[in-house]
């Protein structure tokens, strides 16, 4: 029991501790000005506290992907559902999703600056396009999958198509948009990173882009690197966090 | 098999509308399509006065950019990158996901490390990638081998996990080696979901490369999108791009679609 | 000369499926009559298109001729006066005992829904287990919950698909005998659909036969053992054989003392 506990804590920090070691013996053995040592990223990190900018671009960048992501939650789920209950639905949209989806998000940006200016609609609007897609074919797949006998059993106390789709539909895809949001959520900040370079002047990627760009100040590229690491690890976390509540456990047989 | 006709009950009610069963009019496959081309079309006439083209200027801009062929040089460059860094991803995430998905240990030290890297967008590290590479092809490959490593590694080793242990012990009942279970065993038993994650893998890369080429090489369809905004606005061929890449990405996924077959034929 | 109208009526039910061999006959000339309060069973093999039948008259698919009346009125829809019993995998796995067995009473006002499920709850022997959810119930009790759900509307009418198919024998027999219970106290007419002889003959006050290929009534069955039943009893097995003959197996080894018939 003390074994596997010290296991369990020992052997990630071992692993963690070897691979940061490296790094510093690399920096130190190659004799580099540019790439920064761990001790400077730490570095790196504190300076960016005291600056008191970390807090903004982080809340930046987290509002961006929940402003995106939750418009694509409103448009995806019931479009996706709506796809999964009418077979012709699911055939006439099918061709447009699957065409639309390969599309990197960030290939769209030219045409979001045009259409709204560099900012944060912009920025918003890509989000939106990364996660609408996964979330549409999900939802539409978490419906095709619910047993015929739910719906039956919901006609039959008297649901209107409104209501069936509030209390059995809904709740039935539950487990499968969760899983699909984790998904989504990674996709999108994923993106958000890579949309900030591009399209504004705040947020997490707009601190790595402006800190090469300023100076080729790397130990702030890096800290802002593992600054993004961890807040999506957070995320997923949080999400994973979500799949414990009691009404949705049952879509997650135990290991 | 489904019921000749139902009930005259509202739409959502309908039993024989669920499920992508029976016959299946061509016709409707084209309706999305044709709708969304038309709502574009019309958004654009009632704008009036926009940068945004219309579909028919896109056609024309595809027709350009196959006649002046520079989309065949873009495209290659693209494909050049996603192939090898795709494939240098899994080359080395197979063998690492195996060993992860099998030595417990293993996995207990290095999920921490992997859970942090993995959501560092790909796209983060072209600034390092830049610095250590140089702006260029290898460049573009690191960080497509990063975009495709991380979702790999993870499948993999949740693939190896997920084979149940009477598999398991049905092998060593035969006395298979722990080389051989690896071999005979473990890996055949993965390998249907391991492909599944190879698949999506590829859709993430091939996100991927057009946004890196967006920002550290000169050449590639992302690239080709920057350029023709940043040369004299030309908005159709951008959108023309767009609709190109939307295309290969449909093809690429029906590529693995297809392997995924043929393998699943094979092992059968 | 002026019979009561009986509670359910099927007449000439004919339903077909498309395969993809082309169009096949699924049942032909279906015609039965229940009364209020009675228990019939549906008994056939499976492929004989009895659980199609139960659908049809439950108003989930339409026959592609005929048509089923309900107190003399035709049936166009589902409706929660009747409701459906499936086998226990109905029950909805986001909700818990209560929310499942409470499901139907939404429009109703507050306490009075809590008297109902309260009520339902009790009758099904569940009390205790009103905030579980279904997958941390056991089969049996996932089926009592079924059953709740249904009797918390308190609809006229049950139809019950194999509701006990997949239940270990023990637990089979003990659903039975509360079923029985909870239909001696509240007499509601009960159609249910089975391929167990046995669960026929303890059940139903008459058995429909049907063959299959396509899916005709052979013949209607009265079972006339008084309630509770003695399952030893020379008049059971008798019945069992008849039945057991009807479907056309073999058994032979009693004679077969016919019942009355009813109808060819």
């Amino acid at each position: 029991m003390t074994r596997r506990r010290l296991e369990h804590w020992g052997l990630p920090l071992l692993a963690s501790a070897v691979l940061v070691s490296l790094w510093h013996l690399a920096v130190v053995q190659t004799g580099t000005k540019v790439f920064p040592s761990p001790a400077a990223v730490v570095r790196g990190l504190g300076e960016l506290l005291r600056r008191g900018v970390l807090g903004t671009y982080l809340l930046d960048s987290l509002r961006r992907v929940a402003l995106g992501t939750g418009l694509a939650v409103l448009l995806g789920v019931p479009l996706g559902s709506w796809m999964g209950l009418r077979r012709e639905a699911a055939l006439a949209m099918d061709p447009v999703v699957q065409w639309l989806r390969p599309i990197s998000p960030l290939a769209w940006s030219p045409l979001a600056i045009v259409l709204w200016g560099v900012g944060e609609p912009a920025t918003v609007f890509l989000i939106f396009l990364a996660a609408i897609f996964p979330l549409t074919t999900a939802a539409t797949s978490a419906v095709q999958a619910i047993p015929e006998v739910h719906l039956r059993a919901g006609r039959n106390f008297g649901l209107g198509p409104g209501a069936l789709w509030l209390r059995v539909l809904l709740p039935a895809s539950i487990p499968d948009l969760l899983v699909a949001l984790r998904i989504t959520l990674g996709i999108a900040w994923l993106v958000v990173v890579a949309a900030e370079m591009l399209a504004v002047d705040s947020g997490l990627g707009y601190l790595i882009i402006d800190a090469r760009n300023a100076g080729k100040r790397y130990d702030l590229v890096v800290a802002g690197m593992l600054l993004i690491g961890c807040v999506g690890w957070a995320i997923d976390a949080g999400v994973r966090r979500l799949e414990r509540l009691r009404p949705v456990r049952w879509g997650f047989p135990e290991q | 098999m489904r019921h000749l006709k139902t009930l005259p009950i509202p739409p959502t009610h309908d039993v024989s509308g669920r499920g992508l069963a029976g016959p299946r009019p061509l016709g409707l496959r084209f309706v999305g399509l044709v709708g969304l081309v038309l709502a574009w079309a019309l958004a654009v006439a009632l704008a009036g006065a926009t940068p945004v083209p219309s579909p028919r200027r896109v056609a024309e801009g595809i027709w350009e950019l196959v006649q002046r062929q520079v989309i065949f040089r873009h495209t290659v460059a693209s494909l050049f990158r996603v192939t090898w860094g795709y494939l240098a991803a899994l080359g080395v995430a197979l063998p690492l996901g195996l060993m992860l998905g099998w030595f417990r240990r293993g996995e207990l030290a290095l999920s921490p490390l992997l859970q942090v890297l993995r959501p560092i967008s790909p796209l983060a590290w072209i600034p390092i990638s830049i610095l250590w590479f140089g702006v260029g092809d290898v460049s573009a490959i690191f960080i497509l081998f990063l975009a495709s490593f991380f979702p790999l590694v993870t499948t993999v080793a949740s693939a190896v996990r997920g084979v149940p242990e009477v598999h398991l012990r049905a092998g060593r009942n035969f006395g298979l080696t722990p080389a051989a279970l690896l071999w005979r065993v473990v890996l055949p038993a993965a390998l249907p979901r391991i492909f599944v994650g190879m698949r999506l893998t590829l859709g993430v890369a091939w996100l991927v490369v057009v946004a890196a080429e967006m920002l550290g090489v000169d050449s590639g369809l992302g690239f080709l999108i920057l350029d023709a905004r940043n040369a004299g606005n030309r908005y159709d061929l951008v959108m023309a791009t767009l609709v190109l890449i939307g295309g290969i990405g449909v093809g690429l996924d029906a590529f693995m679609r297809w392997l995924q077959r043929a393998m699943d034929g094979s092992t059968r | 000369m002026t019979r009561p109208i009986p509670k359910l009526r099927l007449r000439g039910l004919h339903a077909r499926f498309l395969s993809s061999q082309g169009e096949r006959s699924v049942l032909e000339d279906v015609n039965l009559e229940v009364e209020t309060g009675e228990f019939v069973c549906l008994l056939g093999p499976s492929g004989c298109g009895k659980s199609t039948l139960l659908n049809i008259v439950g108003g989930f698919l339409a026959p592609a001729a005929g048509e089923v009346l309900v107190d003399g009125q035709p049936v166009t829809g589902p409706d929660p006066r009747r409701i459906f019993v499936f086998q226990e995998r109905g029950t909805f796995p986001w909700l818990t005992v209560e929310g499942n067995i409470g499901f139907g009473l939404a429009r109703r006002p507050g306490p009075e829904r809590r008297e109902r499920v309260a009520r339902a709850v009790a009758r099904v022997g569940l009390t205790g287990f009103e905030h579980a959810y279904p997958h941390e119930l056991s089969g049996g009790m996932k089926q009592r919950v079924e059953v709740a759900r249904a009797l918390a509307v308190d609809p006229d009418v049950l139809y019950m698909d194999e509701p006990f198919g997949a239940l270990d024998s023990i637990t089979r027999l003990e659903m039975r005998a509360e079923l029985l219970r909870i239909w001696s106290e509240a007499r509601k007419t009960v159609l249910f659909v089975t391929h167990d002889i046995d669960e026929s003959v303890q059940l139903a006050d008459r058995v429909a036969v049907m063959s299959a290929r396509p899916g005709r009534i052979r013949r209607v069955v009265d079972i006339d053992l008084p309630r509770p039943r003695d399952l030893s009893a020379p008049r059971y097995l008798a019945l069992r054989d008849t039945l057991m003959a009807e479907l056309g197996l073999a058994h032979g080894v009693r004679a077969i003392t016919p019942p009355r018939q009813e109808r060819a």
